[in-house]
């Protein structure tokens, strides 16, 4: 059987400047955790930042795919296309 | 210019008096417990309580804060669209002069309560929550949207306009049954560049408007200070040259030209610039700008303003300003001076005058 990998197209918050290169990072996958999982592969160090220690997606990290805010249950597992974008943003902070 | 204020604090709501000496302070109710805002209007205070593990709640005074009654706080009813569970009260209003007994509130989730009774009952405001973009909006600084500036238009008190964070600025004009998502011109780094412009969730930090020039508005947002000369439908953004971060603005009551705010480090950070702390102010209208310290701490200050602690009196002279480290300060006149009246208050949500 063959997996047929689609390569994204992935951002991530300003807030993470200092962990992640600037610009979009290309990401295979056919879901958005697939995807995810693939950058953080390359990406170890900012792991920690956007999943917990659980693997789930961290409470105030929030997803855009293809202009959609994920719910953030069942976000990792969201299906994705070929030109799928999609956006790591995280909640606004207060004070 | 007026010589009483309310400090609600994370640890209780204290009165200030400004005498001959001085302005002497008392802690007048809610010892330890977060105060997270407070409303005096016609001899009446009613303070939102935050009691922590054991919820929101609203206390009323009809005696200066010398004894306190429990009221039934606001709450979402049963059968409202995702059930929420009232988490804070954000903000309280009064209704205007054609409503003498009507008091708002705004709460965390973005719900709004209408009292037609000075607070004895509340009644859930549905066609707001019911709103279709409410699917967009999202928390700001908490978990769920919430609303945190409401301002009826002074020439007619059934237009209501109100700020979410972070769910954009809206307008009833009918008291609360139909509402309009207004705010053409702000603009949203915070989400994917193609809704950047989406009306619905925008975070405006805190709006605040001219009382005897109502359709001229101010807002700190959460990326940038902007002005509106139409009631909210259409938004400048200004360009001060400090931080245009922060989460205060005060509107001069008379001159429509003229407003306050208290700049920081955006929006990761939160903090004043290099440690040193001022309030910009400006008087053409956001053309031009002073940038006044004297008086306010200029090394190692971390105090940031949140959104209801800066405020101006009816006077238009008088400012009082509290922050999130207990500092309040006073300036009389117009924010060129400012002198400090408690450096070691607890945390300050909310200043107000009385």
């Amino acid at each position: 059987m063959t997996i047929k990998y689609v390569m994204a197209e992935i951002h991530f918050t300003s807030h993470l400047r200092n962990l992640v290169p600037d610009g979009p990072l290309s990401a295979a996958g056919a879901t958005v955790g697939e995807a995810l999982a693939s950058v953080l592969a390359a990406q170890p160090h900012v792991r920690s930042y956007v999943l917990d220690d659980r693997g789930d997606l961290r409470k105030h990290v929030c997803i855009f795919a293809d202009g959609e805010r994920l719910a953030h249950e069942g976000a990792l597992a969201r299906r994705i296309g070929p030109d799928s974008k999609l956006y790591v943003m995280q909640a606004l902070s207060g004070g | 210019m007026s010589d009483h204020l309310l400090i609600a604090t994370r640890k209780g709501l204290f009165a200030l008096e400004r005498k001959n000496s001085g302005w002497a302070s008392t802690l007048i109710g809610f010892e330890g417990v977060a105060v997270t805002n407070v409303l005096s209007a016609d001899g009446v205070i009613c303070a939102a309580l935050k009691h922590g593990h054991f919820g929101a709640k609203l206390h009323r005074s009809d005696d200066d804060g010398a004894t306190w009654r429990e009221l039934a706080a606001p709450a979402f009813p049963a059968d409202a669209a995702d059930a929420p569970s009232l988490f804070q009260i954000w903000t309280m209003e009064t209704g205007g002069r054609t409503h003498p007994d009507r008091l708002w509130i705004g709460a965390i989730p973005a719900g709004l309560f209408r009292s037609d009774d000075r607070g004895e009952s509340w009644q859930f405001v549905p066609s707001l929550w019911n709103v279709p973009e409410r699917k967009r909006w999202f928390g700001g600084g908490y978990d769920a949207a919430g609303i945190h500036s409401i301002s009826p238009d002074p020439r007619d008190d059934d237009r209501v306009f109100l700020a979410i964070s972070c769910g954009g600025v809206w307008e009833t004009t009918d008291s609360g049954n139909n509402w309009s998502v207004l705010g053409k011109g702000l603009f949203a780094p915070y989400v994917p560049p193609e809704q950047a412009e989406d009306s619905a969730i925008q975070d405006p930090h805190r709006v605040v408007r001219c009382a005897s020039a109502p359709d001229v508005m101010w807002m700190q947002h959460h990326a940038g200070i902007y002005r509106s000369a139409d009631a909210g439908a259409h938004w400048t953004r200004l360009s001060p040259p400090t931080d245009d971060f922060g989460f205060a603005v005060a509107a001069h009551p008379r001159a429509a030209e003229t407003a306050w705010f208290v700049p920081a480090i955006k929006d990761e950070i939160r903090m004043p610039r290099d440690g040193a702390l001022c309030v910009t102010r400006t008087d053409d209208g956001g053309q031009s700008w002073e940038i006044m310290r004297h008086g306010l701490p200029q090394r190692d200050a971390y105090d940031l303003i949140y959104r209801h602690g800066l405020e101006v009196d009816e006077a238009g002279e008088r400012l009082a300003m509290g922050s999130t480290t207990g500092a309040l300060w006073t300036s009389d006149d117009g924010g060129r001076s400012w002198q400090i009246v408690n450096a070691h208050l607890p945390p300050i949500y909310a200043v107000r005058f009385v």
